[in-house]
């Protein structure tokens, strides 16, 4: 099974990378373009087939380690 | 002054810490590699400052897991003041050990020079070498310094006296053009709720040798050695 983990900085929190990609689309004449954030994608291989339990092991996994819950959001996508 | 520096893969200022403790304390400090389990007994625990496991995921992030840090958590626990500097400090904040996080630089570009900061309070371990108030120079070199916490948590910090060192300008003002990396209300270095953690962006070791023209630096570590002597 996969886990993808999208990490992403809470809003409100500021993001100069999000902004300076903004600012380049703007540059390269992209009109339209609103707000930009960005973010990190992690992919994760699991062993067994159990949804809920590799749910719950992912969880603690961002908990612990790939989100930092003062700053990011996770949301957790299972294949 | 036993004090312990802890190093991890990338760390590269552990030199410069330990040239300015051992100015203060005469003592020699003891370098302690990060896959040791075990600490020596210490009056002092310093994370200094780098750039641990090339600050893959966020920096600070996997140092701040890593077998080492359980005891240094254990001894903070007891009492045991710790010192993070730079990547110290992220790695502190990752850890859980100190409130808040470290954001990219509102420039987005790494920022390597001199600073001014003003010391908040002299009552505590770590700052009794300073008089509150007092403006020192030091310099800064990092990309992920923009200090960050919810709202809540930045007046918890200011009320109760948390707030170690702030960017300011060389006569102590708080301008905008002086919060070199855009930290929330300025703020360079924060304590935990005892004072006994203590982490700062910028590099009080590199500004302690007569040699460089400034020795504002020194009165962290001196102060620090009087404390625990």
């Amino acid at each position: 099974m996969k886990a993808r983990v999208h990490v992403s900085l809470k809003s409100g929190v500021l993001d100069p990378q999000g902004k300076a990609i903004g600012n380049a689309l703007a540059s390269l004449g992209f009109t339209g373009v609103g707000e930009v954030r960005q973010g990190k994608l992690i992919e994760i291989e699991l062993e067994g087939s159990d949804r809920a339990a590799a749910q719950a092991k992912v969880e603690k996994m961002c908990q612990e380690l790939l989100a930092n819950p003062v700053i990011e959001n996770y949301a957790i996508e299972l294949e | 002054m036993k004090a312990a520096v802890v190093i991890f893969p990338g760390t590269n200022r552990e030199r410069d810490v330990c040239a300015a403790l051992k100015r203060a304390s005469g003592d020699e400090p003891a370098i302690v590699w990060h896959r040791d389990s075990e600490l020596p007994a210490a009056d002092l625990i310093v994370l200094p400052g780098g750039f641990a496991y090339g600050d893959y995921l966020r920096c600070g992030a996997m140092a701040a897991h890593s077998p080492i840090m359980r005891e240094v958590k254990a001894r903070a626990a007891k009492g045991v003041p710790v010192l993070g500097i730079c990547n110290g400090f992220q790695v502190l904040t990752e850890a859980g050990m100190l409130p808040g996080a470290l954001l990219a630089n509102r420039t987005l570009s790494f920022i390597c020079r001199d600073v001014h900061l003003r010391v908040e309070t002299s009552q505590t371990l770590f700052t009794c070498g300073y008089e509150a108030g007092q403006t020192i120079r030091v310099p800064v070199a990092h990309g992920e310094g923009n200090y960050t916490a919810d709202a809540a948590t930045l007046d918890r910090l200011e009320g109760e006296g948390l707030v170690a060192f702030r960017y300011c300008s060389p006569a102590g003002e708080l301008t905008d053009i002086d919060n070199v990396n855009g930290s929330a209300r300025c703020i360079a270095g924060v304590f935990n709720d005892t004072r006994t953690v203590l982490g700062l962006m910028p590099h009080p070791e590199n500004s302690t040798d007569p040699l460089l023209g400034c020795t504002d630096g020194q009165g962290l570590f001196n102060g620090i050695v009087s404390a625990l002597q």
